[in-house]
């Protein structure tokens, strides 16, 4: 069954966009992350136009992000004051992002500029969680886990405007939440991802959270970001397809539940080197990408009159 | 049989009374007269593209060419050039006056019927569509990026790769049929028809088309234009309320 997406212009076939929702919201719920490092280079591969597939992502985002935590919370997964906190500096973020997408689609790099982001970010941090839970996994192996320091004191504990996370048992300086969520900001706006991929060993490794509460965490962090997102490039940009991103979502928030229940099954470790291939997996295509020969070296754009 | 034949004067009838001559022609060359099935291509939620026919008589032999053009664009067209190893977005040329969509049908092939100075002051063929550079570039690379833009509106489904065939029914009567894909653009089109005869175009008629989106997905598209503020607020009271709900259902199931 075909349906015409008036904001994308475009017509595509229903299930086929319910599958594809269904499908990213499994590996979302599963690993505790937004999935649009998944669903926005598929989005544009099947011809949506990619501000489009950017604005609507981060509208579908919000309603797999509410979902989400809804479990997580029934499973008091969820350190609400450190998502707020992180939420402040990922308000900033956002509307900065949206700006400088704004600008870089006007200078004609707007798709470089997703693109060679989600090498680096997808990349560096895929292979670093990867080899850190390979580790991981062999340890456990050997002789069951051996349980270091709680956490290693570096300088970053030496900021200033410290402050006390009760549910996550850390001491630490807003200044480190407030960064991390900025920056999730930043590539909401400009990446159409909620930025899970980052959040997460973010705040595992750098807050040194309890890897229980990050998932619920981040999830509350990306629903505040990726709706400021979502608004902002609606009124700015009109590139938010609702009938779009209301398709994705029935078919994410399903998978999303399911991936939730999965996760349940999964050993941290597991989740963390499953969630890192996937990640270096999209990372090593779009670099490949950028480096072969494009099938044409033209591209066009409508800058003016009727899209 | 009898009413076929009534319907057919009927549909004559219809032709003579939206006949228009185009007004810079001469008064002995209106001898053209051609319709479209539908002057309006309406995009509802399922509309996944359409053919709308164009038929015509003319009053003595001669050969017919049809362009249909689409409103009138801005194209911005990138070359992208090996830079530190990955592509990247070069050397950029603008172009305005593009259509937004172009196509043409004949009943001969085109170089058989015009020379290409007449074709050129018609815009008849791929090769003479109007499109301005903007920058005072020079003739060769005008011509790389121009062929480019083609190339890739090729690509989009919005320019024709081939010559339509415009079909005689006897030695008067014609059709034709323009197929339009799911991302046609939305405006006014002009669909022209030439009457040519020894090499030049002695008539000619033009007939605007509509296409607009019509319905829901109208709707929707009109409200994101308009209200984009408050369409983004119910895009995302929208997804919070489908997370919820799907939330609270598992929560039971």
């Amino acid at each position: 069954m075909q349906i015409y997406l008036p904001i994308a212009e475009m017509s595509v076939n229903v299930f086929w966009v319910l599958g594809l929702g269904a499908m990213v919201g499994f590996l979302s719920g599963l690993f505790g992350v937004g999935g649009g490092f998944l669903m926005t280079p598929l989005l544009i591969f099947i011809g949506v136009p990619p501000a489009v597939a950017v604005g609507t992502q981060a509208n579908q985002l919000v309603g797999a992000g509410v979902s989400g935590v809804m479990y997580h919370w029934r499973k008091r997964n969820v350190d609400v004051k450190l998502g707020l906190v992180m939420q402040a500096g990922g308000i900033v973020g956002t509307v900065l992002g949206v700006m400088l997408f704004g600008m870089l689609q006007r200078l004609g790099h707007i798709d470089l500029v997703i693109s060679l982001s989600y090498v680096i970010f997808l990349g560096g941090i895929s292979g670093l969680m990867l080899m850190e839970s390979v580790r991981a996994l062999f340890r456990g192996r050997r002789k069951g886990a051996t349980r270091g320091k709680l956490h290693h004191h570096t300088w970053l504990h030496g900021l200033p405007f410290k402050m006390r996370f009760p549910r996550s048992r850390l001491y630490i300086s807003v200044l480190l939440p407030v960064g991390i969520g900025f920056i999730g900001g930043v590539l909401v706006a400009i990446m159409g991802i909620g930025g899970g991929f980052l959040l997460v060993p973010a705040m595992i490794y750098i807050l040194g959270m309890p890897t229980t509460l990050v998932a619920g965490t981040s999830l509350l962090q990306i629903i505040l970001t990726t709706g400021v997102a979502a608004v902002l490039q609606a009124a700015t940009n009109h590139t938010v397809d609702i009938l779009l991103a209301l398709m994705l979502l029935v078919g994410g928030v399903l998978g999303a539940q399911l991936g939730s229940r999965a996760s349940g099954y999964l050993k941290g470790e597991q989740a963390r080197a499953l969630l890192a291939l996937t990640v270096l997996g999209v990372a090593v295509k779009l670099a490949v990408d950028l480096v072969l020969t494009p099938d044409d070296l033209y591209s066009i754009t409508t800058t003016a009159g009727p899209k | 049989m009898r009413a076929r034949r009534y319907r057919r004067v009927m549909v004559m009838l219809a032709l003579l009374a939206l006949w228009t001559p185009a007004p810079w022609m001469p008064a002995r060359a209106q001898t053209l007269v051609a319709d479209l099935s539908s002057h309006l291509i309406a995009i509802t939620t399922g509309f996944t593209g359409t053919d709308v026919v164009l038929f015509g008589a003319i009053d003595q032999p001669g050969d017919v060419a049809v362009v249909i053009e689409g409103p009138e664009t801005s194209q911005t067209v990138r070359r992208k050039d090996r830079i530190a190893g990955i592509w990247i977005n070069n050397e950029t040329l603008k172009f305005s006056h593009v259509p937004g969509f172009y196509g043409v049908a004949s009943n001969k092939p085109l170089d058989a019927l015009l020379p290409p100075a007449v074709a050129q002051r018609h815009e008849i063929g791929l090769d003479h569509v109007r499109m301005l550079p903007r920058a005072d570039a020079d003739a060769a690379t005008v011509a790389e990026f121009r062929s480019a833009l083609i190339r890739n509106k090729q690509r989009e489904g919005l320019y024709g790769t081939e010559v339509g065939e415009v079909v005689f029914l006897g030695q008067r009567l014609f059709r034709t049929s323009i197929s339009f894909p799911a991302n046609v653009p939305i405006g006014l089109y002009t669909v022209s028809v030439y009457l040519i005869r020894d090499r030049d175009v002695v008539g000619a008629q033009t007939t605007p088309l509509a296409v607009s989106k019509i319905g829901f997905s109208a709707d929707i598209f009109d409200f994101a234009q308009h209200d984009g503020l408050a369409y983004g607020v119910m895009g995302v009271l929208l997804a919070v309320g489908a997370g919820w709900l799907a939330g609270s259902v598992f929560r039971k199931g």
